[in-house]
C-alpha cells in the first residue's frame, strides 16, 4: 500500500505554528520565488504549486508565506517512515512526499485492511497531516490509487498519469486518445513500446502486477552509543578506565559490523549528584580498535573530578566515518601508527594545531602555501618555486634606504650590514581580488641581498611609496 | 689537523642534538633524513613563518608536519611523545628558553627508546648539558657564486668525538652537503674580504 502526504511541507510548518487562512511555502527557483507547497484554503482560492509568488500575492493579498526547507521536510518524512513501521516492518520511501508499505500478512493484526486504514487516517488527522491512502495488490497500483483514486474499484478507470509517467509521455498518450489505464492496456503493445520506449510498458506491467516491484525497506541509521549504570559509585580513574574498556568493546564491534570508524568519541560520566562531565576524544583518523583507543582516554579521564562518585558512564561515537576493512599483510609501514601519534599529540595540544603545508597557486609569498590541519588533509606534492624563496618569512621590517637599488649599508635587527651582492629585482604585484592591508603599498620589487657579514636577506622596495623593507631570510 | 665532517654530520641517530646561530633552520632542514616524516615543533606564538617554498630545495615540504603547541612545556611533551613513538624519524624542536638537565635528559631517553633523532634549534648560549652535539651555524658571504648556500658549520660540543669547523655548501641536484675550503685558502684567491 502507498501513503501519500499531498501537503507534507506545509503541514509540517503549520503543525509548529498554525495559521488560520491561506498559507504557502515559497522556494527560490531560477531567480524567482515560486510556491512550493500550500494549504487547502490557498488552493481553494485558485493558487497552485509552481506559480510565482508575486502572482499569488496578487490573487490573494492576505496570503501568509514562509520559505520552504526541503531538508527539514526530508527529515520529517524519515520520522513518518519510522511512525509507519508500527503498521508493518517493511516500509520504504516513495519520492519526497510518500511512503510505501508492504502490509501483506500484517493487516490482520489491526483487524483487517479497512480498520488499519481507519487507524492511519485517525493518526494522521491527530497529527494535522493531510493523507491519501491507496491499497492494492501491487506497488504501482497502490501509488495510482493514492494519487488519483476517487473511490473507483478498478485500475482501468484511472488516468494514464497514475502510472508514474513523465508529463511529456502523458500528454502524448492523451493526444493519441489513450486517456485511462484501461485504454492503454487494451491497446497493442508493440507500437506503443516502439513509440515510447520500454519504460511505459514497464510501468503498466508493474501496476498490473505482471512485473514485480519490491518495496525497499530502509533501516534506521545505526546508533553508536553504549552506557553502563553502576550499582555503586566509583571514583578511581583505574575503575573508570575499566568501565570504559568494557564499553569500548561492544561499541567497536558495532563500528566493525557497519565498516565504520569513530572520529570523535564522547565519554559522559554522570556523578551521583546528577552532575555530569564529558571527556571528548578527537582522533586523527577513523578508528575502531579498542586497544588503540583506550589509552587515549587516560589523559581526559585523569582530569575528571569524580566528586562523590560516578554511577553512570556513557560512551558515544559522535562522529563516524566509513572505514572499510583493509587487506592484511601489506609490506609497507601502515599509516596507522602516524595517525595514532597525531591523535595522541592532538589530545594534548588540540588536533588543529598539528598542521601540514599544502601548495597554493599564488605569487604572493605569504599565500604561496596553505597551512591545513594534518588530520583533515592528505599530503600533496606539486611544489613549484620559479625563483628562490626565503626559508623564513617575517612581517616586513622597514629599513633606511633610498632609490630603487638596495642600500649599500643598512641596519637590521641592531646589526650593521653591508650589501655584498644584490640579485633582482623580481616584481610582484598585489592580488587585487583580495584586499590585504600588508599590500597597501602597491607593487613590490624583491631583491635577494647577500651581505658581506653572511646573512642572505630578502629585501623589497615599493616604487609607488618609496621605502625599503626586509621580509625574509634565505638558507 | 683536519677533522672529517662525516665523523659527526649525518647526525648520530637515537640522540638529541642542538644547533644555534642564524642558519639553524637551514641546518635542521639539511639534517633531515632522506625519507620519512619530519615533525617540526614550533610554539604557536612565534610570528615568523617557515616558508615551504624556501624549504623545498632542502627538504620536501610534503614530508613536513608542523606542531604548534602553546608553550614550551607542551612543546617538549609533544617532542618527547614523538621521539618515543619512533614512527617519525626526525623531530625538530624550536626551543625558546634554556632546557634544564632533566628536560634535556628526558628528550635523550625518549630518542633512545624510539630510535629517532631529535634536533633542538636553540637561541645562542642556551644549550643543555644533555645534548649529544651542539652546532653553531652561520651563513658566509660567497664572493664567487651568486646563488649560494655557503655556510660555516662549527661543532662546539661533541660528547663522543672531536670539535671542528667546516665551510659547506648545499648541492641541490645531488641533495647533499659539499665541503668547500674557506675562501682565503683557495688556490688563486688573495685574502678573505673584510
Amino acid at each position: 500500500m502507498c501513503i501519500w502526504f499531498p501537503r507534507l511541507a506545509s503541514d509540517r510548518v503549520l503543525r509548529a505554528r498554525p495559521v488560520d487562512g491561506p498559507f504557502a511555502l515559497t522556494l527560490r527557483e531560477s531567480n524567482t520565488e515560486r510556491i512550493y507547497c500550500l494549504n487547502a484554503q490557498a488552493e481553494r482560492l485558485g493558487l497552485h504549486r509552481g506559480m510565482s509568488f508575486a502572482d499569488a500575492r496578487a490573487f490573494c493579498p492576505d496570503l501568509v508565506s514562509r520559505p520552504a526547507r526541503p531538508d527539514l521536510d526530508a527529515r520529517f518524512l524519515a520520522a513518518l517512515r519510522r511512525w509507519a513501521t508500527r503498521y508493518c516492518p517493511w516500509v520504504g520511501r516513495e519520492g519526497v512526499d510518500g511512503l510505501v508499505l508492504d502490509v501483506t500478512g500484517s493487516a490482520h493484526l489491526w483487524g483487517g485492511e479497512a480498520e488499519m486504514l481507519a487507524d492511519m487516517r485517525a493518526g494522521a488527522a491527530r497529527a494535522g497531516l493531510t493523507i491519501r491512502l491507496g491499497i492494492a495488490e501491487t506497488r504501482g497500483a497502490a501509488w495510482a490509487f493514492a494519487h488519483y483514486g476517487k473511490g473507483e474499484d478498478g485500475l482501468a478507470g484511472l488516468p494514464v498519469a497514475a502510472l508514474r509517467l513523465d508529463d511529456k509521455v502523458v500528454t502524448a498518450l492523451q493526444r493519441l486518445g489513450l486517456r485511462s489505464i484501461g485504454d492503454l492496456s487494451g491497446a497493442a503493445r508493440a507500437p506503443l513500446a516502439r513509440r515510447f520506449g520500454p519504460g511505459l510498458m514497464l510501468r503498466l506491467d508493474q501496476a498490473l502486477g505482471t512485473v514485480l516491484e519490491p518495496v525497499g525497506p530502509e533501516n534506521d541509521p545505526p546508533h553508536y552509543g553504549v552506557r553502563m549504570t553502576l550499582p555503586d559509585p566509583i571514583g578511581l580513574s583505574g575503575d573508570v578506565m575499566g568501565v570504559t574498556a568494557r564499553l569500548l568493546a561492544p561499541l567497536c564491534d558495532k563500528l566493525k559490523a557497519q565498516e565504520t570508524g569513530a572520529r570523535t568519541l564522547t565519554l559522559t560520566l554522570r556523578r551521583v549528584d546528577q552532575g555530569s562531565q564529558q571527556v571528548e576524544l578527537r582522533l586523527a583518523a577513523p578508528m575502531r580498535d579498542p586497544q588503540r583507543i583506550l589509552p587515549l582516554f587516560e589523559r581526559g579521564v585523569g582530569a575528571v573530578d569524580a566528586g562523590f562518585g560516578i554511577d553512570q558512564i556513557r560512551l558515544e561515537a559522535t562522529l563516524v566515518e566509513p572505514l572499510p576493512v583493509q587487506q592484511i599483510g601489506s609490506t609497507q609501514v601502515s599509516p596507522d601508527r602516524l595517525d595514532d601519534l597525531i591523535s595522541r599529540i592532538g589530545t594534548r595540544i588540540g588536533l588543529e594545531n598539528i598542521q601540514r603545508f599544502l601548495p597554493a597557486d599564488s605569487h604572493i609569498p605569504e599565500r604561496g602555501f596553505i597551512i591545513a590541519p594534518a588530520a583533515f588533509s592528505a599530503a600533496q606534492g606539486g611544489w613549484v618555486a620559479l625563483r628562490p624563496r626565503p626559508l623564513r618569512l617575517f612581517a616586513p621590517v622597514p629599513i633606511a634606504g633610498t632609490g630603487n637599488r638596495p642600500p649599500e649599508r643598512f641596519r637590521w635587527r641592531r646589526m650593521r650590514l653591508t650589501t655584498g651582492r644584490a640579485t633582482g629585482p623580481e616584481r610582484i604585484a598585489p592580488e587585487w581580488w583580495f584586499s590585504d592591508d600588508n599590500w597597501r603599498m602597491g607593487v613590490r620589487d624583491y631583491w635577494k641581498v647577500d651581505t658581506r657579514e653572511g646573512r642572505r636577506l630578502w629585501l623589497f622596495y615599493t616604487p609607488q611609496n618609496p621605502a625599503w623593507f626586509v621580509q625574509g631570510e634565505f638558507a | 689537523m683536519r677533522v672529517d665532517l662525516l665523523s659527526s654530520f649525518p647526525l648520530r641517530p637515537s640522540r638529541v642534538h642542538e644547533v644555534c646561530g642564524p642558519s639553524g633552520m637551514a641546518f635542521a632542514a639539511i639534517a633531515a633524513p632522506a625519507r620519512g616524516t619530519v615533525l617540526w615543533v614550533r610554539e604557536g606564538w612565534l610570528a615568523d613563518a617557515l616558508d615551504p617554498l624556501g624549504l623545498m630545495p632542502l627538504v620536501d615540504p610534503s614530508r613536513l608536519l608542523l606542531a604548534r603547541p602553546k608553550d614550551q612545556t607542551d612543546s617538549l611533551a609533544v617532542a618527547e611523545e614523538a621521539l618515543k613513538d619512533g614512527v617519525i624519524p626526525f623531530v625538530v624542536i624550536e626551543v625558546t628558553r634554556a632546557l634544564n638537565l632533566r628536560e634535556g635528559r628526558r628528550l635523550q631517553l625518549a630518542a633512545k627508546a624510539g630510535g629517532t633523532t631529535g634536533l633542538c634549534i636553540i637561541p645562542e648560549g642556551m644549550g643543555s648539558n644533555a645534548a649529544e652535539t651542539r652546532w653553531q651555524v652561520a651563513p658566509v658571504f660567497d664572493p664567487v657564486s651568486g646563488d649560494s648556500t655557503l655556510m660555516r658549520w662549527e661543532i662546539i660540543k661533541n660528547k663522543s668525538g672531536t670539535l671542528g669547523a667546516w665551510h659547506v655548501r648545499w648541492n641541490q641536484e645531488t641533495r647533499r652537503v659539499h665541503m668547500v675550503s674557506p675562501v682565503g685558502e683557495r688556490p688563486g684567491s688573495e685574502s678573505t674580504p673584510g
